[in-house]
Order: C-alpha cells, then structure tokens, then sequence
C-alpha cells in the first residue's frame, strides 16, 4: 500500500517536468511575443524590458532559469499584468475557481449519486428510465450548451439572476449548476452501474435471508462496493470540472483560473500560460493519485495486497 | 464506419466468418433496444440531411445580406438569420458537415494510434509492453485539454490540426481497452496455432488478433465519437477551433450564446441538434455494448 503510494507520488515528477518542458517551448513557438502588440515602443525600450524579462538570452539559458525558479516555486513574472508575478495571479483567482469547482462537485454528488441508487434499486421500471434519461440528458449538454441555456431561461426571461458577475451569492447559482449538473449525469451512471454489480453478489443475498430491511442492504451492504467506480470517477471528475471551469468562467465573466489560462493563451502571456498550465497539471495529478488511494482503501481486495 | 481504417474489408469478412452467428446474435439484440435503434435513426437522418440539406437550399452558408441581420424565422430563412444575415439552416446544415467530420476523423486517427499501440503492447508483452503502457499512464495524468488548447494557439487555428490534436488526445483509453482484449486473446489455442504454423508476428498481430478485438473497439469507437465533437465544439466555443466564415456546430453554439438575448433562435437550433447527436451517438454505443457484451474495464 505504502509502496504504491510511493511509486505513484514518483511518477508525478517526470509527468510534472514534461508539462513544465512541453508548455515552455510551445510558448516560445508562438508567433507574436507578449511585447508586439503593445504599439511603437521604441526600439531602446524594447531591448531593455527584453532584457528585464531575460528575453534576450538563448533559448536554452532561458528554459534552464525557468526550470530553476520552478524549483523554488517562483512561477515568474507576468508579461501582460504589469508588476504583479504569476504566483500572485493564481493565488487570488484560485479560490474563486476552487469555490465554484467545490459547489459544483457537492451538486453532481447530491444529484447524481441520490439519482443512480434510484435507478439500480428500481432496475428497469418507470424510475430507472428516468432517471437514465435524465442522467444522459445532463452528459449530452455540455457546460457550454447548458450554461447559455439557463442564462436564457433563469436570467433573461425569468429575470431570478445576473447574467454573469462573481459580486453576490446568487451569482454563484447558475455558473455552479452549470458545471454540477453534467457531471452528475456521468455520477448517476457510474452508481447506477456499480450498484446493479453488487445488488446481484451473493452476500446481498445473505443479507436479504437474514431479513434485513431493504433500506439497510441498500445503504449499509451495498452501497460501500456500489460507489467503487464512483471514487474512481473522481480524480479525472474532478480534473474535468476544473477544465470545464475554462468555459464557464468566460460565459459568466468570473475572475477564476480558467479565464486566466484562457485570456493568457490570447494575450502571449507566456509565463502567466505555463503558470496556469503547470498548476492545472499539478492539481490533476493530485486528485488522481488522491483518488487511487482511496479507492485502494475501500477495495478489501486491493487493500490486502 | 471507421473501422476499416484498420482493417481491410478482406481482412474483417475473414474474422467474422467462423463467429458469424456472434454479429447475427448481437444484430438481433441491438434491434430490439428501441433508444439504441431511435439513435442510429436520427444519426442517419441528420448524416443525409448535412451532406445532400445544403443542395437544396437557396443559400449558401456564407451568403450575406447584411441589410436583413438578424431576422426570426420565416418562410424564407426557416431557422432565420445571423447577425450578417446569412441562413441559419444553411449554417446549420454546413456546421454539421463539418462537426460529423471532425467527429469521424479525429475518432479514426484515434482508433488507429490507439489499437496499434494497445496490440502491440498486449502482443508483445515484458518489458516493451511495460514500457509502452507506462508511458500510456503518464500521458493519462497530463491535462490534455490544456495542450490541445495550446497547441491550437501556437499552429494557428489549422482545420487539419484539429483532426490530429484531438485524435491524439483520445487514443489512451482505447489502447489500454485493446490491450487487455489482446492479452486475454493470446493464450487462446487459434493464436498458438498461428505461431506453431511460423506466422510472422506482424501477419499475427493484423490477420487474427486485430480482428477479434472489433466488437469491443467498435463500442468505443462510437463512445469516442461523442467526445471527440464535445472536444471540437469547447475549442471552437473559446475560438480557438473552426473559424468564420465556416460554420461548426460548436462555433454556433458560441456565436448563438454571444447574441441570445436579442436573437435566441440563434442558438437554441445548434444547441437542440448538438445535443441530439450526442444523445443518439450515447444511446447507439450503450445499445452496441449490450448487444455485443462488452464490459467496460480499465485493464
């Protein structure tokens, strides 16, 4: 267990080096530098923030400065945002994202796993084909349909909200619901699924004979095993929301990562896209190992290895 | 179907012919799945009217009339008209070419890189197969919607590229599925025959052991499709995908949302289409699945 804790942290390092390696030369591939769509800098002044910002050194002095700042874990200074640096950047529109990303995952929990148990425990009646439906109707509208559509619907006919902003409560309503309500569909299938494999095992049965209540073979015996794929969801689930936060952030027009990592890739902000790219990969990795782990915790089988 | 992309229609008669009775079987179980059948329907339907709809329609997708702008459905322009007046049928219509193609294309380029790497892995087996799959799980754990961005923005928004970017991205699963099929397969006796017979591995790998992987590559492929044309509608929703004056089925959803205060029939009609693709192509793969017994494994 510990060991394969270990050798998935390990393997984290080269996937880490390779996003760092990857992003920074893209970057420099781009045509157009952060520099030329400012207009007439003189030439003087131009050479001098190139200096400044190291722009003038050769390629490989400025990766190998780049790779050693990220060892300290200074991200650098942004091209575009002038005097404040990438680290800065991140760390006041992380929790926006990370406020959105959580109210998001808790409504795809709440929805989608309530959701799946109901169509498992009623397999093939009225019930689950609803639910079914529903569930697949919710992965078929991606954010970017879903979300304009309950702008139209909540904000512009029935007038309950803003249509974008970050300022009050409620403007965290519809953004929340958007990202949540996708992922729940994939969560009701995935517990529909786990669940129907472990209602038809044997010791659900035996728990059957000895004349458990239905509610507690559904909750107490089946739903531990029944929510393994679930958990394994999890870690790319997650990962999928914050990417899918890419999208909602620029239709609600809130100040979060996404919209970071979008609008730097726009303005050649290299330092600020590299940031943001390492980070998101960071995180992902993260929560997948976060999610290996604990599916190896509630796997007896696994756990015993 | 894309599938022929790997092998030959020889090749596929020849692996069908002993186990004809499987694909007659799971032919009869898709029929009777009525969501999986109303799936393949409207796919056929929607497929017809993309490639022939723009024929017969008196306008071309960027035809302007910018005196019109942005006029509600009528007679003349049924689903109405865009901010420069062009027909949002034919636009519509256009963007769905174009959508299905991404779609089949990015899924090929997928397929292909996916069950070559999955066979070879699984075939070979020891220290080539532990490598291969090794870099599969780290290539797993990269934020892959990241460098398809990136990717878009350095080479410029090339419709080629997106074909390529996206298949590249969605190989992963597809080999680790087909390299577990293999592994399974390679104990069978047929296959040691093959080799006690001194076939060349190559002949192998393409004439029996590809073959026998259909029915499970075949779900995912119609699972992929669907999350190619998302991945193709993200990009071009944050403009970084097709660009005006074409037309895609993603870059109307984003233009659409851009103006659906004023004009919501500008994207509602992309949106309900998108949707019900994606909904047919779900249904169609889950009905495959059953029908063919596949289980969905990681390994």
């Amino acid at each position: 267990m510990l060991q394969l804790i270990a050798r998935r942290i390990l393997e984290t390092i080269p996937v880490l080096v390779l996003v760092a390696t990857i992003t920074f030369f893209m970057m420099k591939a781009v045509p157009g530098g952060p520099l030329d769509t400012e207009k007439n800098i003189p030439q003087e002044i131009k050479v001098q923030i190139e200096a400044f910002y190291g722009l003038d050194q050769p390629l490989w002095k400025q990766y190998a400065s780049y790779m050693g700042n990220l060892l300290r874990g200074d991200l650098g200074p942004s091209f575009k945002h002038a005097n404040r640096s990438v680290n800065e950047l991140i760390a006041a529109a992380l929790p926006v994202s990370l406020e959105l990303g959580g109210l998001a995952l808790c409504i795809a929990l709440l929805v989608g796993i309530p959701l799946g148990i109901a169509a498992a425990v009623r397999q093939n009646t009225w019930i689950d084909y609803l639910a079914s439906t529903t569930a697949m109707a919710g992965i078929c509208l991606p954010t970017f349909v879903m979300g304009p559509l309950l702008v139209l619907v909540f904000a512009l006919h029935f007038e309950q909200f803003n249509a974008s902003g970050w300022d009050f409560a409620r403007d965290r309503v519809l953004p929340a619901l958007t990202l949540g309500l996708v992922y729940a569909g994939y969560i009701a299938r995935l517990t529909r699924g786990g669940m129907l494999e472990v209602l038809n095992q044997d010791f659900i049965r035996t728990a059957r004979a000895k004349g458990a209540s239905e509610i507690r073979v559904v909750f107490r015996h089946a739903l531990r095993g029944g929510l393994l794929p679930v958990v394994s969801f999890l870690g790319p689930g997650i990962a999928g929301i914050l990417t899918g936060s890419f999208v909602i952030e620029t239709i609600f027009n809130i100040p979060g990562l996404g919209r970071h990592f979008v609008t730097s890739v726009f303005n050649r902000d290299a330092t600020l896209t590299i940031g943001t790219a390492l980070f998101y990969a960071a995180l992902v990795v993260a929560l997948n190992l976060a999610a290996d782990i604990a599916q190896a915790m509630l796997n007896p089988k696994q756990r015993a290895n | 179907m894309p599938v022929t992309a790997i092998a030959s229609p020889a090749l596929a008669a020849d692996a069908v012919e002993p186990g004809r009775s499987l694909w007659q079987d799971a032919w009869a179980r898709l029929r009777r799945n009525r969501m999986a059948v109303i799936g393949g329907v409207v796919l056929i339907v929607l497929t017809a009217l993309s490639l022939f709809g723009p024929l017969f329609l008196a306008y071309s997708y960027e035809e302007q009339n910018l005196a019109l702008g942005a006029a509600p459905p009528s007679a003349a322009h049924l689903l109405g008209t865009d901010k420069l007046g062009r027909d949002q049928l034919a636009r519509l219509l256009f963007g769905g070419r174009v959508s299905l193609l991404v779609g089949l294309a990015a899924t090929s380029v997928s397929l292909t890189i996916g069950v070559l790497w999955g066979s070879i892995a699984g075939y070979a087996g020891g220290k080539l197969d532990a490598v291969m799959m090794r870099i599969v799980d780290i290539l797993y754990a990269l934020p892959f919607t990241i460098f398809v961005i990136l990717l878009m923005t350095v080479f410029g928004r090339n419709f080629v590229l997106l074909f390529v970017a996206i298949g590249a991205v969605e190989w992963l699963t597809m080999a680790r599925i087909v390299r577990g099929q293999v592994l399974a397969l390679k104990r069978q006796e047929f296959i040691e025959a093959a080799v006690a017979l001194g076939l060349r591995k190559r002949r192998i790998v393409l004439r029996h052991v590809v073959p026998n992987v259909l029915g499970p590559v075949m779900v995912y492929t119609t699972l992929t499709i669907p999350a190619v044309m998302l991945l193709e509608a993200f990009l071009s929703f944050l403009g970084l995908g097709v660009q005006p004056p074409m037309s895609s089925w993603g870059l109307l959803i984003k233009e659409g949302a851009e103006q659906m205060e004023e004009a919501p029939w500008l994207l509602i009609y992309p949106a309900a289409v998108f949707a019900a693709t994606l909904f047919s192509l779900n249904f169609l793969g889950d009905g495959l699945r059953d029908a063919l017994d596949v289980r969905a494994s990681k390994d």
